[in-house]
């Protein structure tokens, strides 16, 4: 997916940018309003994700340009108010979510996944890998005619694996990635997930290998 | 909030009793004076007739070889005669030594010439008006000063006295009852414009700091000025400190975001397992200060709302609808389902933001708690009352601590290595209350909490 970031933190950006391109998304930095709107006139971006408070201005503004000039480029709004009454207004303005900071990349992204899937035009092209296609943003698993949809950790947990295959995820890197902080996560609920995987692609080319004492990897072939 | 006024005294009390005190007295003096004014009048009558009689007697007095003859005229008793039968005594006296009449009258000294003098007097305890007049008759050889003195009781005068006092009594206490019916009149003419501004200042939202710009008195003039210019500094205060949460808000949870951004990508990197450990509890701190600070605030936020709730027509299904469609992300990265059994809808009158926040704080708390796969059944009832029951598939609340939950930073003793603050069900609590509702926690016969909010 190709994002707009316009966060006028440096770090943050630098950071939130790295994040985003390890799951291999493209992102373009904006750390100023006016920036931002040029990059917005001449980029088809399929997510802006903004902060409030730019130096040139109140990225309210900005939504409400944006809005104005009848671009349906979905907006999330990265807001350090946790005050339910701005998290509103923030939604009245246009905004199609919003993620409070500091915000678990996780939750972004599903974040970014519903938002995608309510905005049906934005079609996001499938991932594809030997006959199997994975449309992560439905979270449906193709192979040939059948279709499956998967369950949304399920769908995390592929799309780890299917983005890089032949790369081997120890248990511990994967489980991280599937639970949240606060959740009790064993590295054996991983080994739940990865059966269920490797039920779904039982008729495909692809297979999930166990290598002991490793984790896991995605061949095909 | 809330805090009665330090009341001493009452402007309309004050008010009141002056005037009517002062009413009283008017009356009071009206009586004394009108009485006394009207005593003197009859006082007057009695004696000039008084007068008459004793003229008329000694106009009678001859002296007739060198001896005294009184003839009394008749008219000089009948005069005298009242319908109370008053008494009337007479005594003459010739130079010093009684001639006729009533020896116990008093004498009164008659003034030279021929002036009547008057004077009140008793006798055997009963009080009388007297006059007395002398002349000096002068015979072929002699000389001798006649004195007629003639009092009369006072039954008369007493009655009419009596009948005066009464009327002027009936007269004052009307007064009296009118001149409470004008001051209290007054009363509330003055102090209108003082209740007119209270109610328009009770009646203003939370955050409705503008200047009174309704016309007042002179008089409250000062008062008023003096309330606007403490508005307005309490406003610009309140504006300060709200940009400054605001921006204090920025100012640190940027730098969290940053951290924590970096924790999650480093954790991708690193393989050993101690480095790995020390990110997560990274991550958890952050995420345990910014939960708590936002907690804190709504916490806050909430009280200050609560005292002065901005209510309005809400349909509770909509309020619940568009939760779930914010918290669907989340559910679903658990594979947790929100399901919604509703009515069409639910009328409420209540605080929209309340609200919302009063339910985030119970699906959060459900979903945090909630195993993964497993579904929240979030129902809104109209009957008996609007209310929001909802329902999961965790462990439950401790039974023991099911009355102690919602105060304020109390955590089940269940909720080890789950991040919170402990105020979701103070704040759910909080914003039940204030719409006259309440927050029922129970636990499911087949395992699971479920929390009945109602409004």
């Amino acid at each position: 997916m190709k994002f707009l970031l316009v966060e006028d933190n440096l770090e943050l950006a630098n950071a939130v940018s790295a994040r985003l391109q390890m799951d291999g998304h493209v992102v373009d930095h904006a750390d100023r309003i006016a920036d931002a709107s040029a990059f917005v006139d001449t980029g088809d971006y399929d997510l802006i994700l903004l902060d409030i408070m730019l130096p040139d201005g109140d990225g309210r503004t900005f939504l409400k340009q944006h809005r104005a000039g009848k671009n349906d480029t979905p907006v999330i709004v990265l807001t350090a108010r946790s005050q339910v009454s701005d998290r509103i207004s923030m939604l009245d303005l246009g905004a199609d979510d919003y993620v409070t900071k500091p915000f678990d990349h996780e939750e972004l992204q599903a974040r970014c996944r519903a938002v995608l899937r309510r905005n049906a035009g934005n079609a996001q092209p499938d991932i594809r890998l030997g006959d199997v296609t994975l449309d992560p943003v439905a979270g449906q698993l193709k192979i040939g005619t059948q279709v499956v949809t998967l369950r949304n950790r399920e769908l995390r947990l592929l799309e780890l694996l299917i983005n890089a295959p032949g790369q081997i995820f120890s248990k511990a890197k994967l489980a991280d990635r599937l639970f949240s902080y606060d959740e009790d996560a064993s590295e054996n609920a991983i080994e739940v997930y990865i059966g269920r995987l490797r039920r779904h692609l039982e008729t495909s080319t692809l297979r999930i290998t166990t290598l002991r004492g490793l984790g896991y990897r995605l061949d095909h072939g | 909030m809330g805090d009665a006024a330090n009341v001493a005294g009452s402007l309309r009390a004050r008010l009141a009793l002056t005037l009517i005190g002062g009413a009283a007295g008017l009356a009071v003096l009206l009586f004394f004076v009108v009485r006394s004014y009207a005593a003197q009048i009859a006082q007057q009558g009695q004696d000039s007739i008084l007068q008459a009689s004793v003229t008329s007697i000694l106009d009678a007095a001859i002296l007739r070889d060198g001896v005294l003859e009184v003839d009394f005229p008749y008219a000089a008793f009948s005069i005298l005669s009242t319908d109370q039968d008053d008494r009337v005594f007479y005594a003459i006296h010739q130079d010093e030594r009684l001639l006729s009449g009533y020896e116990a009258l008093p004498k009164i000294d008659p003034k030279l010439g021929n002036g009547v003098s008057h004077a009140s007097t008793t006798i055997n305890g009963t009080s009388v008006r007297s006059a007395a007049a002398a002349r000096t008759l002068v015979g072929a050889d002699a000389r001798t000063r006649v004195t007629v003195t003639v009092a009369q009781t006072q039954e008369a005068l007493a009655v009419t006295l009596n009948r005066i006092s009464r009327n002027v009594a009936l007269f004052g206490t009307g007064f009296f009852f009118l001149s409470v019916l004008v001051a209290s009149w007054a009363t509330s003419t003055t102090i209108r414009p003082l209740e007119r501004l209270t109610d328009s200042i009770t009646r203003r939202g939370p955050k409705d700091l503008s200047p009174v710009s309704q016309p007042v008195p002179l008089e409250m003039g000062r008062m008023v000025t003096s309330l606007n210019s403490l508005m307005g500094r309490l406003d610009t205060s309140l504006k300060q400190s709200e940009d400054f949460i605001a921006e204090a808000a920025h100012r640190v949870r940027t730098p969290l975001a940053t951290v924590r951004s970096y924790a999650e990508t480093t954790l991708q990197r690193v393989e050993r397992e101690e480095n790995r450990q020390a990110l997560r509890a990274m991550v958890r701190a952050i995420d345990e200060s910014s939960r708590a600070a936002g907690q804190l605030l709504d916490h806050a936020m909430i009280t200050f709302r609560a005292d002065h709730l901005e209510r309005e027509e809400l349909d509770l299904v909509v309020l619940v609808q568009d939760l779930v469609t914010r918290l669907t992300p989340i559910a679903e990265m658990k594979d947790i389902a929100l399901t919604v059994v509703s009515p069409p809808n639910v009328a409420v009158s209540g605080d929209p933001i309340l609200l919302q926040n009063a339910l985030r704080n119970l699906v959060d708390n459900a979903l945090k708690y909630s195993p993964v796969e497993s579904e929240i059944v979030i129902e809104v009832r109209s009957e008996p009352g609007p209310c929001v029951i909802v329902q999961d598939e965790g462990p439950g609340f401790p039974p023991d601590q099911m009355t102690t939950l919602a105060a304020r930073f109390s955590r089940g003793d269940n909720a080890k290595g789950i991040i919170g603050s402990g105020l979701g069900l103070t704040i759910a609590q909080d914003v039940a209350h204030a719409h006259g509702g309440t927050l029922v926690l129970n636990n499911r016969e087949k395992g699971g909490a479920c929390v009945t909010f109602s409004v």
